[in-house]
């Protein structure tokens, strides 16, 4: 490993709203060694050269999911990439693409919030279970179904990689999908009848177009395509078998 | 009053701004020249409904340079659709379980498009033998 100090180019895109009409790209020449990740630069201009720069962290592991940008083009967590990896080629970040600006890096999220809150993501339990009756039991083979997909930190990077989201953001989209599938797998949940309404919806699953970014760009290997494709089936078994089974009985 | 002015991006040219979009564009794209090759077919049908004197006019179109670059075209086209298609069908598959463990997604492509080879191999034997 390179232990000395070199110099690389961050080109960073600020939006201050209170006096820019419109983004516009700043250069900041930043010091860095081989372990400093793009988060790590991000701080140093903050501190030592730009201290308006705003931008969301917090774990700085890859694991809470709020330093999602676009690096050099692509959706990345900026604690999860490498300085040196661009080096000596210059630097691009950007605020998470498809999404509103609020400042410089820092996206608007409300609507996949709103999203996140709309498809139910808890355990709903057929019959509430009481604490005396202890905890449910689940094989491993019943973990495996799900396991993939609850391993989501809500980083949206899959939003970023997702043009029918950036196209049409009343999409649901393969974050929020993933985990309506996460949940429907659960062998412990039975609120799938209140999630599929979502996934049938004019802005559910069939304005996805099979892209397939979503599931390359995601830094858990969540699949959030897999889910969309499958609830495509399930869509569309749902909607031809209730004219073969009596009312009600499908649910 | 709110100081907040969120900006929205344009989503012009998305699909120009990353390699992985025009590989996705041209990849539907492709799917243009598998529907033509469908109309080719099915015209074929039509003409053949028409009687032997319509039916040889039709060959002998179909021999003609030109349609014979537009079908090398289509079977380019072709190969790399099938290619593609195979490619994202393992993310559009619920897991196939084998003696309980996962089938693999390259399994699943190279099984695919192993599929698609032998029934065009099958295909071909077929017009072999009954081409006089
Ligand atoms: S599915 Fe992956 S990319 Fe999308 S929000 Fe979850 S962790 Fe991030
Ligand atoms: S800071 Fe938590 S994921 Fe990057």
């Amino acid at each position: 490993m390179n232990t000395s100090e070199r110099m690389i180019t961050m080109e960073v895109l600020r939006y201050r709203p209170e006096q820019d009409e419109t983004p516009f790209f700043q250069q900041f020449l930043v010091p860095f060694t081989d372990d400093m990740s793009v988060l790590q630069g991000l701080q140093y201009i903050k501190d030592e050269l730009e201290g308006s720069l705003s931008f969301r962290w917090s774990c700085r592991m890859a694991i809470c999911g709020s330093c999602g940008m676009m690096i050099n083009g692509v959706p990345k967590l900026a604690c999860h990439t490498f300085l040196r990896d661009t080096y000596p080629n210059t630097l691009r970040v950007e605020a998470l693409a498809h999404f509103p600006i609020e400042r410089d890096l820092v996206i608007v999220m409300d609507d996949f919030m709103a999203k996140l809150e709309s498809i139910r993501p808890y355990i709903i339990a057929d019959t509430p279970r009481a604490l005396s009756e202890g905890e449910y039991l689940q094989t491993p083979a019943q973990l495996d179904l799900y396991e993939q997909f609850s391993s989501c930190i809500n980083c949206l990077l899959c939003y970023a990689a997702c043009p029918q989201y950036g196209l049409n953001s009343k999409f649901i989209g393969p974050g929020a999908m993933a985990l309506v599938h996460r949940y429907n797998l659960d062998s412990r949940d039975s609120g799938s009848a209140q999630r599929m309404p979502l996934v049938h919806a004019e802005e559910g699953v069939f304005n996805c177009t099979a892209v397939g970014y979503c599931s390359q760009v995601c830094p858990k290997k969540v699949d959030p395509a897999n889910a969309v494709n499958i609830n495509k089936t399930e869509s569309a078994k749902d909607y031809f078998l209730r004219f073969v089974t009596p009312k009600g009985a499908g649910k | 009053m709110s100081a907040r002015r969120p900006y929205v991006r344009p989503m012009t040219g998305w699909w120009r701004k990353n390699p992985f979009f025009i590989e996705y564009m041209v990849h539907e794209g492709t799917a243009f020249f598998v529907a033509a090759y469908a109309l080719i077919l099915l015209a074929s049908v039509v003409v053949l409904g028409q009687g032997e004197a319509a039916w040889n006019r039709w060959l002998e179109f179909l021999m003609s340079p030109l349609c014979i670059i537009a079908h090398v075209v289509i079977l380019l086209a072709f190969l790399y659709h099938s290619w593609t298609w195979f490619n994202i069908m393992p993310r559009t598959l619920p897991p196939i379980l084998i003696n309980g463990t996962r089938v693999k997604a390259a399994t699943i492509t190279y099984g695919g498009l192993a599929a698609a080879v032998i029934a065009s191999l099958i295909v071909f034997a077929i017009v072999a033998r009954l081409a006089p």
